[in-house]
């Protein structure tokens, strides 16, 4: 969108990206460029093989194509469920010991998202969904990542007047000079944060910054019916 | 001999559970160890240690398992039965009916030097491994994508993973019999979980658990002379009923 995210060295390329997971192809031909510092949203229908992007750029998942990230680059990732962590007793602060960072440089990133400190000790079970969601950011920026991969955040966590999730990532995207991949399927964040949009239904359907992208068309072919929300502006 | 033996097994099934319960997995030492039954029923025919006759039973079992799986894509715990199952019934055609209560229940009274040493020293190997990749372990068991994130290696870490509960199982078998594996690495961190303010205090209490209640039962067996395995999980069950008056949640 600015000048300058147009101008930076790209971050990751991915050239002719497929997965197939058993009999099924889930992702096909997918070809795009980040560039440090954008905001990349992956918009797309559930079932769109979203997250199996994330995972296969994460290494997690084996693919065909190719996947490259810039050299030394540091990838923090906030999944989308962790279903099990809430069954174990782990205090906040024992789920930052996971990571191989200093104490100090927890509680900071936990100041950064806008949580208590007295939450340290708090069991991650007893958490609000809106304060489990914060920690996972905090977690995945706590070892000062280049890019982070964000899968689905949720949407409406601003509770007693907090800053979204989306305000804070806007804020955490300036402070912290993050690139950001940001699977999603609200149309809103896409418009508001993004600087570049990925439309994915298995394959690439339209990709670019979202006022030039996002057509009635391309959100059709995406979703397969009218959209009503989209917006349009002129010059 | 027993005693010192089934306080060290205890301890290492008690704390290797901790990281089973947390991936639901605590019941797979279950099967896994009805699995083991004709390789004790051969160690038994033949005079040598139940454990070590177990032990290739559950290698063999674990990877049939893994590769029916890749092979049929039928569910896990469809296959765990078939083959647990066909397990069990092969070791009754060869059993002896007098010594089934030894292959079913255990009978650690039996130990002597030589296997006190070495179930000590593979009791110290899982406590070792466990605790060495138990950071590792709970970020797999958290999310294995987020493990990846964090640089983990998940095959290899997996591996160590499941040799080791392969070797407790085994070790198992001598304290409580090839049909009370389950409750050695489940009633232990069910016990934990109950009582326990954050994870530091769970794996502790585990391992705590474990031992204690292999000891106490132990100890029962040479005041009543009933059977040490059954024993042991009962103290198991009653600590776990007391921890339920203390739970927290």
């Amino acid at each position: 969108m600015s000048a300058t995210a147009t101008l930076a060295p790209p971050i990751l390329e991915v050239n002719d990206l497929s997965v197939t997971l058993g009999t099924q192809r889930v992702l096909e031909h997918l070809s795009f460029v980040v560039r440090r510092g954008d905001i990349l949203t992956v918009l797309g229908p559930n079932g769109a093989g979203k997250t199996v992007l994330l995972r296969a750029l994460l290494g997690v998942l084996p693919y065909e194509g190719r996947v490259s990230w810039a050299g030394g680059v540091r990838i923090g990732y906030v999944p989308q469920r962790l279903p099990y962590i809430k069954d174990m007793p782990m205090s906040v602060e024992e789920f930052f010991a996971l990571k191989r960072i200093k104490a100090a440089a927890g509680h900071e990133m936990l100041a950064a998202v806008g949580l208590r400190d007295e939450l340290r000790t708090r069991r991650i079970g007893n958490l609000s969904s809106g304060q489990f969601q914060r920690v996972l950011i905090a977690w995945a920026l706590a070892g000062h990542p280049d890019v982070l991969l964000f899968d689905e955040p949720t949407t409406g966590v601003d509770v007693g007047g907090e800053e979204t999730v989306y305000k804070l990532l806007a804020r955490l995207h300036d402070e912290r000079a993050l690139t950001m991949l940001i699977v999603t399927h609200d149309l809103a964040v896409v418009y508001d944060l993004s600087t570049n949009v990925l439309c994915v239904n298995k394959s690439s359907v339209c990709h670019g910054p979202p006022l030039t992208v996002l057509t009635p068309e391309s959100l059709r072919r995406l979703y397969g019916a009218e959209v009503k929300y989209w917006r349009h502006e002129h010059g | 001999m027993s005693l010192a033996s089934g306080v060290f097994i205890g301890a290492a099934g008690g704390y290797l559970g901790s990281l089973m319960l947390s991936r639901r997995m605590a019941l797979v030492a279950g099967p896994l160890g009805h699995l083991t039954l004709p390789g004790i029923a051969l160690a038994i025919l033949y005079g040598y240690d139940v454990s070590l006759g177990a032990f290739p039973f559950v290698v063999l079992g674990i990877v049939l398992i893994w590769a029916l799986e890749l092979r049929t894509k039928l569910p896990m715990e469809a296959l765990t039965a078939i083959v647990f199952s066909s397990s069990v019934a092969a070791a009754f055609l060869f059993l002896p009916i007098e010594q089934a209560e030894t292959a079913l229940v255990g009978d650690i009274g039996k130990a002597g030097p030589g296997d006190t040493a070495a179930s000590i020293t593979a009791s110290l190997f899982i406590l070792v491994a466990a605790k060495t990749s138990y950071t590792k372990l709970v970020l797999i068991n958290i999310s294995e994508d987020l493990a990846v994130s964090e640089g983990v290696h998940v095959r290899r870490t997996n591996l160590l993973y499941l040799l080791c509960i392969a070797l407790i199982v085994a070790l198992g078998v001598k304290v409580v019999g090839g049909l009370l594996t389950a409750a050695l690495v489940a009633i232990p961190p069910a016990v934990a979980r109950n009582v326990a303010r954050n994870m530091r205090q769970y794996a502790a209490g585990s391992l705590l658990v474990g031992a204690g209640s292999a000891a106490a039962g132990v100890v029962l067996f040479q005041l009543t002379g009933l059977p040490a395995g059954p024993l042991v999980i009962l103290v198991d069950a009653a600590l776990f009923l007391a921890s339920l008056a203390l739970a927290r949640r």
